[in-house]
Order: C-alpha cells, then structure tokens, then sequence
C-alpha cells in the first residue's frame, strides 16, 4: 500500500462514519474543531481504524495525542511500517 | 393546593396502521388491519409469526448518521412521532429550550442493542470493537436521553417501564408534572421495538394468536374465539401543556387530560385480577369530576388474550353496572403495541375526536360469559368519542386510567 492508498483507505473509512464532506478533509484539518467530533466519536474512530487495517490500536498511548487528519496519517503509516518490519 | 388544567396539543404517531396522522386515522376509520406474518419468525421457529410492521417509514427522519447512531429504530420512530406532535401544537425549538419544557416515554425493553454488544464480545474475546452508539441504544431510557439531546429540553427527562402500561402511566405523570406546577409543557409517549428477538420469550410461553392463516383476524379482542394477542410496535407522541399557557399562545386545544389514575393488583405477575383495573377506573372517574354515565367511550387495554381480555370485561361491566360505554379495543387493528399501547390509545382516540369517528373493535362476532354484556363497537360509529377513558395494564399487575374530555 503506497501512501496515496493509505490516505484513501483512512478518508474513505472516516467519511463513511462520520459523514464528512471530502473537500473538508485536509492533512491540517483538526478532528474535534474543523471536523465536529466529539470524544464518543474518538473511540469510533479507533474502532474504525482497527477495522480498515486490521491492527489492534486502542492501548496505544500515541493515539491519544491524534488532533488533526495528518496526525492519523502519520499514526498509522507509523503503525505499518512497524508491522512491516516486524 | 389548586391543580393546573392539562391541555392535549400536539399529538404523532407512527404505527403498523400508518406514519402520518391522516393515514393512521383512514385506517382507523376503515377498520384496517397492520397485522402480517414475518417470515423471519418462521424460520427462527417461532410458533406465531404474526406481528404488526411498521411500513412506508422513512429511517433517516430528517437526522444525520451520528445523530442516529445512538439510536434505536424504535427511537427513530419516537422522534418523527414527536416532530408531527409538535407541528400539530404549532410549537417550535427555541420554544423547548426552557426547564418548564420535559420529557417523559414509557419504555421496557430495548434487545437488539444488547444482542450486538454482547455477540460482539463473545465473537471478538475482547470488548475492543464495541461503537460508543451501543451504550446509547441500550438502554430503556434510550427514547428519552436522545430526544432531550435532539431537542434541547431542559427539564424532565426520564423513561418509566411498567410493562404494557409503561405508556399509560407516561402520559399519566406527564399530566401530574403540569397538574402540580412542576412543568408547562411535556413531550410524552412510549415507543415499542418490533423485532423477534425481542419476542421469543413471549411466544415460548404461548402468549401469542395462532390464527396464522388470516392475520387481519387473528387479533379478537372480547370475542368467544380469541387465542392470544399480536406482539406490534412503533411510537406515539403527544403534547401536553399547562392549559392556560397554551391558550394564552394560541394553540388549538385538541383534549384536555381530565385525570391519571393507578393502581397495582398486588397479586399475579401474569394474570390480573381486574380488580385493580376496577380500582383504577373508579378512582379516574371520581377524579374527574365526572359521574360514570358522562363516559362514552372506553378504549380498552383488550390484548386478546382469554384470561387479560376477561378480567377486563368483568372489571368494566362491575364499575358501569347498568350503563355501559362504547367500548372497542383498537389493538384488534394494531396488534397489542406493548410498551408503547398505552399512549398510541390516547393519540388514536384524540384522531377520532378531530375526525368524527369512534373506530370498532375488529373481529368481534360474539362474547363468552365473561365479555358478553360489553357494550362493544362492531362497526365504526359516525360520531367522535368526547368522555374518554383509556385503559391500559402490565405484566405484575400494574394498571393506568386516562380520562380525556376531547369535546373540544
């Protein structure tokens, strides 16, 4: 998966869930202040991720510090790259 | 301490008859049945596949995906019953937003949220994969917390679960709040799942009709030949408000809740005595001011069961001896909406006021020696029921009395 492929998977997945408009959905774009979510939709969110990519994220500290669309980018290419050289 | 006068405002529904007002009432008039066999019943081994269905209903109601996702499908239907009921009391949001504005439905079970959950777990061996909306939907004050989010109602705001009166006694408290001065105005109700899950026990223990080759007639409320009822659903909403305040603002008055009465049989978790029912009725009537005769229609808990349906023919012809009321069970068109019957009573019978119409008690060919002596609607009456009294009754034996003055 390149990271273009990555970005769409992660969008497609939270658009679906939180029904967000996709010209609303940039890298800078913060969840709670641009997005409208609150922190019920945080443990979606999380539920979601681990559902697109199949790894299991809700004990990860760094989860916690997601604010914006590019911290989740960041995250999760973190998280495959270590999948992958795992 | 002088009591405040409760006025009906608004009244919404969506039932197995229809999910606008004027549908629900043609169907009332017309004697329809919302009654179908699900196939899915069958399959699941259900020995009565009948239930009542909700058609025709748009799933969505005007609300967004993360608003539904807290939401039951029966709490869908609650909030589209509460927006009709406010168009028809011509009260708008901002008017809401106050703590004299309340909520309060009637509410007992919600199964399919706790099904997914818990197969959830026992499927992943963790509880990682639960969706915060779960929580939300799972709870039998699910109608009411969503509704006061969705509204912004600031002042009552709680479910009551009493078995099949949880509607009644709703509506009850509802006008007591408005009686006592605690509120100005509450959206009241109750609202019924319909799915089997939530239903299997019902018929494990036989409580339903077998009539499955004519489910139109298979609900006969009072009659010789009736073989259980007809689990149905849905939601009803009605607009109470302190009486002077709403016609200071105008509205059209379309009842006004005389008086709320309970009682508990204290005695059989399944099979009432009638004698708390006798209890109930006689104090509503004495609460009311009114003297038994000024009845003229009673709307009766009737769910076509042989012992429920007889207990309550017995407890009507003892409070009314020689003058008896029209009398129908409309559950003979709805099946028995459960929870949520006790109010769809007072919705119905506030559309037939509006309508001119007293709708009939299908299915009635002749009673047996506990029903016979009723003064039953056979066929739909072309005049509007104006004395109310709605009668509704639970499992555990708890019992609610309305009675309604809709001579508006």
């Amino acid at each position: 998966m390149n990271e273009q492929e990555m970005i769409d998977l992660i969008n497609n997945a939270l658009a679906e869930e939180f029904e967000l408009e996709p010209d609303d959905m940039t890298a800078e774009a913060n969840l709670y202040e641009d997005l409208g979510l609150d922190s019920l939709d945080a443990v979606d969110m999380v539920v979601v991720l681990e559902q697109a990519f199949g790894f299991k994220i809700r004990e990860d500290q760094a989860v916690r510090e997601i604010r914006t669309l590019g911290d989740i980018y960041r995250f999760v290419a973190g998280k495959l790259q270590d999948q992958a050289e795992n | 301490m002088s009591l405040h006068r409760v006025a009906i405002t608004g009244i919404g529904i969506v039932s197995s008859l229809g999910t606008s007002l004027d549908s629900v009432s043609a169907a009332l008039r017309g004697g329809e049945s919302g009654i179908v066999v699900d196939p899915e019943r069958i399959e699941v081994g259900f020995r009565s596949p009948l239930t009542g269905q909700i058609r025709n209903f748009d799933g969505k109601a005007g609300l967004s995906r993360k608003q539904r996702k807290t939401m039951t499908d029966f709490g869908v239907w609650a909030y589209a019953a509460t927006r009709d009921a406010l168009d028809t009391a011509g009260l708008e949001d901002e008017q809401l937003r106050n703590p004299q504005t309340g909520l309060l439905f009637g509410c007992d079970s919600s199964c399919i949220a706790a099904i997914e959950q818990t197969d959830q777990v026992r499927r992943a061996g963790e509880t990682a994969g639960i969706k915060s909306g779960l929580i939300f939907r799972s709870m039998t004050s699910t109608v009411t917390m969503n509704l006061n989010t969705l509204l912004g109602t600031q002042g009552a705001s709680w479910s009551l679960s009493s078995a099949c009166s949880s509607g009644g006694h709703a509506i009850g408290q509802a006008a007591d709040l408005i009686a006592l001065g605690r509120q100005e105005r509450v959206i009241c109700g109750a609202a019924q799942e319909i799915n089997w899950e939530s239903m299997c026990s019902f018929d494990a223990i036989g409580a339903f009709s077998r009539r499955i080759d004519s489910p139109a007639q298979a609900c006969r409320p009072f009659d010789a030949e009736r073989d259980g009822l007809v689990p149905s659903g849905g939601a009803a909403a009605v607009i109470l408000e302190r009486y002077d305040i709403a016609t200071a603002r105008g509205a059209t008055i379309l009842g006004e809740v005389l008086s709320y009465s309970f009682s508990s049989d204290g005695s059989h978790l399944s099979v009432p005595s009638g004698e708390g029912l006798e209890r109930a009725m006689t104090d509503a009537v004495q609460r009311a001011g009114l003297e038994l005769r000024e009845i003229d229609y009673l709307c009766a808990h009737a769910t076509s069961t042989p012992a429920g349906d007889a207990a309550e023919a017995r407890a009507i012809k003892n409070v009314f001896g020689e003058k008896q009321p029209h009398v129908s069970s409309l559950k003979s068109m709805t099946g028995h909406e459960l929870w949520m019957s006790g109010a769809s009573q007072v919705v119905y019978s506030a559309l037939m006021a509006r309508d001119g119409f007293i709708a009939p008690n299908l299915n009635f060919v002749a009673g047996d020696a506990d029903t016979e002596g009723l003064n039953i609607v056979r066929e739909t009456l072309p005049f509007p029921p104006r004395k109310v009294l709605c009668n509704s009754a639970g499992f555990g034996g708890t019992n609610s009395c309305l009675i309604l003055d809709l001579s508006q």
